[in-house]
């Protein structure tokens, strides 16, 4: 039995004795032509030609036959709709076949032909199998409905097959009840309104089911159980209990269907109950035995455990060392292990992790020896006792001088350095020495950060710089900035023998350079030089933020939404399946209890779609800036109070004028005082957050002292050090104009309003309203810190408005750990400046704190 | 769900390709070879997204499988179906291969049809499959009666899936095997990391009937906190307490029970199946030590001694051992010394395998190798990786 045969046939006028063939009277010979038809289709030859030929095999007894010519129909019925009629008469004899199997073979084929005159035929004979005594013709047209539904739903619905489906979820075979669940998910999927809604009942049949059907049938139970939503604790609780047993089950698929349902059914569960610890304790063990399945298996699941272990740390942070990596993993899945390995590193384990991290960091694949270097500086940032440690494992690393393994080093000794300022100074001459070897923008970016934070400490910083300085023109956009700053940074702690190599790079990057980011900087740093040089030491040099402990968590909310999504794709590629998937209708889940409202894309994505909507603004020329500026300045804009069309405005993505706006602000402040931003306080506003998209590109640190100038010379005194590099403006410019939402405040204590949404502004929510208190009107706020760390330093500045309305006094906000609100009542006077806006009722005010800045805008009428 | 299969040789060429649904075209064939297939650098994922479309793939043998869908589908259902449908289609034809791909095309467009609806999973039992899918279509061929039919059909959508009715044997006869691996992490110390063995029970029954089998449990062996089953292990049995950490089952065993009871109660399958895994790490003794010394002498020669040590009691005997010494893959020629067994070079497997009949407890054993290594310009900059040395007995 040799068909490989039938692959090599690649004659000419081969379509013409196919068909001779099929026309022949001998059995044996149609049977060959007909698997010679087939082998072609399958290497993508058009084998359409022969529909008639091949159609006319269809009549016959011996089912291998039947079942390849249906193979063929379902290819091609498409493409010849017309001949594709002649099938429909056999396919109805079919279905009344005394066999089982041709019975449910006939409904299955007829439902993958997706052609609109088969789909008519088809209705009936599926009405009678689904009523069919046998189970096997049963479970067929249970997924027929579904492939119907597909080509055309109207039909379906008319017919009334969903309630003949809906029937099929009290069937006595299991197998029926577990096609009929994946059908009706499917449906409610693609449909826009929910067609059958689960309730206790339903719920009960399944878990029934569950135990009985296949390990498939497992599966789609659980799945669909997932979406659903218990009544209350108790049944939560029963339904956990009845699927815990799956855990134990050989398929991966039903394990991690299995995860997802009980994660998801923990939110609702009473806190710390003893039946959690119990649920928790017995979730870990089936997930380590994931990791001996076949890799492609283990990769779901790590990337999976890569979720539970950023939502639920507790569950394996037992386990480390089932994660340490085997050197026959596949480079994916030694990948993922490494991740999940610093997620769960601790005090506790840090030198097991270590010595492991230092030995994959001499391994042979590339990109693993990098990410293991990375590893090391994380560990080192998030464990403060093994700083130590780490810094020496990497200064042994660099005495290797693998090349890339230095560049590595030197970037996360950058970002140990901003972490642990002022310790470790000693490995900066080794680092000095390894400066040649540097050839990636990201090793040299953070070299000369190094070089221009500790320059007071290098004795020939200026030479070292100077030498990049040599081929400033040749070097990336990162690496040009960073050195301008950390050329200015060493101006301003060695002024004396260092002035003509800052007049170079200035010069190098105003008036030689094409980018705009970088002029601006330039520009920037020229005045403030010029301008006060000890404003400039203030500013340049101002005490940064240290970085966070966790890098590279998901954003709170989308992790609630990926959990939901366990086992799936989304949670292999931690995106939302919106990302890939194009759905009919944008279906989002959330926790149960998760309190990230809204259907808004999350921040992350909100700061680069937005350019698409932007008005084309024409960039002024240099020398016509400032007076653009200045007459920004004095002329009220007449859009400053519609919020839609800064916001169009302001997504001009250069930057250009944005930055030198701010700039000009700074100067220009002075004379003008904080009122001088007026009506049009917006532009200058949000072109912060245009100017803070591109430093987001930057080397972190880099861009620290930078995003400082703009704002206390702006007159928003009390939030000099913004983390602007870090972490601001990501969200970009949605973020500034986070929650605007009119109030229609009626009466005097009009209930609080969402100003702020938490997923649009990187988790700050303010909720807020106006009321009178003996006289005085106060503002009502409540800031909610839904982001993953702290916030402080809160500042309030009102523009001006058409009521004159100012606060009376500082903001009075305690600083804010995550997930936590504190109320503020601002008392305010209206002897502001007055600016008619329009609406009348128009506010904008913009509130400060510490690593982030908001703009908001409340209308409200008082 | 899944939107369509296409099966591919080592070069990139279609030798089944079957679509499900219409939001995945023929291009996607195209796509994936161009994108993974041809791809210039090492794949990096099993799962790859182009276009808004997802492609999941295995490699078996010399053949891709890759399925494709644009939907949002439970990634760890599509590979766990992969993976079964490679295991269905060994069982049906052997080694899974381009040659037996192509010999065996049409039945394996059957078991598609069969195995996935509208790119839905339905029965992949191999033993119940074969029950109505058989090569030759004989069942079809003759006249079947109406029982026979419906027995099948019961059988392939009946709670009991994996085994027919009317089985009957002579002797009634039930094999149980226990395999074991133990996975060992070592530092360069020679430091224990971690350890864990892998086990699983192997049956192979002939027994007549729809008979029920149980399997004790000993309710001593719980592992910690309550309600936590541990599992008798029919090996182990001399030592009274073995915990383990986790046990998966097949899917013929009651998982309800085995909850509430701690018994596997099952009524097994006709023939070869494997019953449970289970994994433990907990006091693991290891039976041999393996100490691997390499010596680079020179540019192209390179010395490798090993010495193995028998841990377990004088009393047993550990039988029919090889050591697996893997040698760089420029190695032209290699010396051996050993002092017990046979040590062979093969150069096809880029390995020194080391056989040795038996072997007392506490005892020692060693080999010597010269290994003289061609010097290639261009390999030699590639650094050798040093894969570990492996060993098996029984």
């Amino acid at each position: 039995m040799t068909d490989s045969k039938y692959f090599t046939t690649t004659k000419k006028g081969e379509i013409f004795e196919l068909k001779t063939e099929l026309n022949s009277e001998k059995k044996e010979k149609k049977r060959e032509a007909v698997k010679k038809v087939i082998a072609s289709m399958t290497v993508g030859k058009d084998v359409s030609a022969l529909f008639p030929d091949v159609v006319n095999c269809m009549q016959t007894d011996n089912l291998e036959l039947k079942k390849l010519v249906y193979l063929y129909l379902m290819n091609y019925a498409k493409s010849q709709p017309d001949l594709a009629i002649m099938a429909v008469n056999t396919f109805v004899k079919d279905c009344e076949d005394p066999n089982p199997l041709i019975r449910a073979l006939a409904v299955r084929t007829m439902g993958c032909i997706r052609v609109d005159k088969i789909t008519e035929y088809l209705c009936e004979p599926l009405r009678k199998c689904l009523k069919d005594e046998d189970p096997y013709v049963r479970n067929t047209p249970a997924v027929c409905v579904a492939k119907l539904y597909d080509i055309n739903a109207a039909l379906v619905e008319d017919q009334g097959f969903l309630e003949q489906l809906k029937d099929l979820l009290s069937d006595s075979n299991p197998m029926v009840v577990a096609n009929a669940v994946a059908a009706l998910t499917e449906i409610n999927e693609t449909s826009s309104r929910p067609l059958i809604e689960m309730n206790t009942q339903t719920v009960n049949k399944l878990l029934t089911a569950l135990n009985e059907c296949t390990e498939w049938g497992q599966v789609f139970i659980l799945d669909s159980l997932a979406n659903y939503e218990p009544k209350d604790e108790r049944e939560a609780q029963n339904i956990c209990e009845r699927i815990t047993p799956r855990l134990a089950h050989a398929n991966a698929a039903v394990v991690l269907s299995t995860v997802k349902v009980l994660m998801k059914l923990i939110d609702i569960l009473p806190r710390d109950s003893d039946f959690i610890a119990q649920l928790i304790k017995k979730l870990a063990p089936p997930m380590v035995t994931l990791l001996s399945a076949e890799p492609e298996i283990q990769y779901v699941a790590l990337r999976n455990i890569n979720l539970i272990v950023q939502k639920r740390p507790d569950i394996l942070k037992q386990e480390m060392k089932v994660f340490f990596v085997k050197y026959n993993d596949p480079i994916y899945v030694k990948m993922e292990k490494l991740d999940i390995m610093i997620r769960l590193a601790h005090q506790a384990n840090i030198a097991q992790v270590l010595s492991e991290l230092k030995e994959y960091a001499t391994e042979v694949d590339v990109d693993f020896v990098r990410k293991s270097v990375r590893a090391i500086g994380r560990c080192a940032i998030k464990v403060e006792q093994s700083a130590e440690r780490c810094v020496s494992t990497l200064l042994d690393l660099i005495q290797t001088k693998v090349n890339y393994v230095v560049q590595e080093a030197v970037v996360v000794i950058k970002d140990i350095f901003r972490k642990y300022p002022n310790k470790y100074e000693s490995i900066i001459s080794t680092l000095c020495e390894n400066l040649d070897t540097l050839d990636e923008p990201e090793a040299r970016a953070s070299m000369i950060w190094i070089i221009g934070e500790y320059a007071e400490r290098i004795d020939n910083a200026d030479e070292l710089l100077e030498s990049f300085v040599e081929g400033f023109h040749d070097e990336n956009t990162q690496v040009q900035l960073q050195l301008l700053t950390s050329v200015v940074k060493l101006f301003l702690k060695r002024p004396a023998d260092t002035q003509e190599l800052v007049q170079r790079v200035l010069s190098l990057a105003t008036q030689d350079s094409d980018n705009p980011d970088l002029r601006d900087r330039g520009y920037i740093y020229w005045r403030l030089l010029s301008a006060d040089p000890a404003a400039a030491k203030d500013v340049v040099l101002a005490e940064k933020p240290l970085i966070s402990e966790e890098t590279d968590l998901l954003e709170p909310s989308l992790l609630d939404e990926l959990v939901c999504h366990i086992g799936s794709l989304a949670s292999v590629y931690h995106k939302p399946p919106s990302t890939f998937v194009e759905a009919a209708v944008p279906l989002r889940k959330t926790l149960p209890k998760s309190t990230v409202g809204g259907s808004e894309e999350p921040s992350l994505i909100g700061g680069t779609s937005m350019p698409s909507t932007q008005q084309t603004t024409v960039i002024p020329s240099q020398d016509s800036l400032i007076a653009d500026l200045l007459s920004l300045d004095l002329t009220p804009h007449p859009s400053g109070g519609n919020s839609h069309q800064p916001y169009a405005q302001s997504a001009f993505s250069s930057g250009l004028d944005d930055l030198l706006g701010l700039g000009s602000d700074g100067l220009l402040g002075d004379s003008h005082g904080a009122s001088g931003l007026g009506g049009t306080a917006s532009p200058p506003s949000v072109g912060f957050g245009g100017g803070v998209q591109p430093m987001v590109g930057m080397a972190g640190a880099g861009a620290l002292p930078f995003g400082a100038p703009t704002l206390p010379m702006g007159g928003m005194g009390g939030m000099g050090g913004m983390g602007g590099g870090d972490i601001g403006g990501i969200g970009g410019l949605g973020d500034i104009f986070g929650g605007i939402t009119p109030a229609a405040g009626s009466g005097y204590a009009a209930p609080k309003q969402i100003w702020l949404e938490a997923a649009r502004s990187k988790g700050t929510e303010l909720q807020g309203t106006f009321l009178r208190r003996s006289g005085q009107i106060v503002m009502d706020m409540t800031f909610t810190n839904r982001a993953m760390q702290a916030l402080s330093g809160f500042a309030i500045q009102f523009n001006s408005n058409s009521f004159g309305l100012a606060p009376a006094q500082p903001l009075q906000v305690r600083p804010l750990p995550p997930n936590q609100s504190a109320d503020a009542a601002l008392p305010c006077k209206t002897d502001g400046p007055v600016q008619k806006m329009e609406p009348l009722t128009n506010l904008q005010v913009r509130i400060h704190f510490y690593s982030h800045f908001r703009f908001m805008e409340c209308r409200n009428s008082l | 769900m899944i939107g369509g299969l296409f099966v591919y040789n080592h070069k990139g060429e279609v030798l089944i390709s079957r679509i499900y649904r219409d939001d995945v075209s023929r291009n996607a064939v195209d796509a994936f070879r161009v994108n993974v297939i041809h791809a210039r650098q090492q794949v990096r994922s099993p799962v790859t997204n182009m276009a808004r479309t997802s492609f999941f793939h295995i490699k078996r043998g010399n053949v891709w499988i890759c399925a494709v869908t644009r939907q949002n589908v439970n990634a760890a259902m599509v590979f766990e179906f992969l993976n079964r449908f490679s295991d269905t289609m060994q069982s049906y034809f052997g080694k899974l291969n381009e040659e037996n791909v192509k010999n065996n095309f049409v039945l394996i467009y059957e078991l598609l049809d069969e195995i996935l609806d509208f790119g839905y999973p339905q029965n992949t039992d191999p033993g119940v499959l074969k029950t109505f899918i058989t090569q030759q279509g004989v069942r079809t061929a003759g006249p079947v009666t109406k029982e026979e039919q419906s027995q099948i059909t019961s059988q392939v959508t009946g709670q009991i899936g994996w085994r027919r009715e009317g089985i009957k044997y002579r002797r009634n006869e039930l094999f149980l095997d226990v395999i074991e691996y133990v996975n060992l992490l070592m530092s360069q110390q020679g430091q224990v990391l971690s350890a864990h063995v892998a086990g699983k029970v192997a049956m192979k029954s002939y027994l007549s009937g729809m008979p029920e089998c149980k399997f004790g449990i000993n309710d001593k062996l719980t592992i910690e906190g309550k309600g936590r089953p541990g599992a008798d292990d029919p090996a182990k049995s001399t030592r009274t307490a073995v915990a383990i950490d986790d046990c998966q089952f097949h899917q013929c065993v009651k998982l309800t029970k085995f909850d509430t009871e701690h018994a596997i109660s099952f009524i097994p399958p006709d023939g070869e199946y494997e019953l449970m895994r289970y994994r433990t790490t907990k006091d693991i003794q290891l039976p041999f030590r393996v100490i691997p010394l390499v010596r680079e002498t020179s540019r192209n020669k390179m010395e490798v001694k090993v010495v193995v040590k028998s841990n377990f009691k004088p009393s047993l005997l550990a039988q029919k051992i090889e050591v697996r010494i893997p040698t760089p893959p420029n190695t032209s020629g290699v010396q051996l010394i050993c002092m017990k067994g046979k040590a062979k070079y093969k150069s096809g497997e880029n390995a020194i395998v080391w056989k040795i009949k038996r072997m007392g407890g506490m005892k020692e054993s060693q080999i010597s190798a010269e290994i003289d290594l061609l010097s290639t310009g261009a390999a030699d900059k590639k650094k050798w990786n040093r894969p570990p040395v492996s060993m098996n007995f029984e």
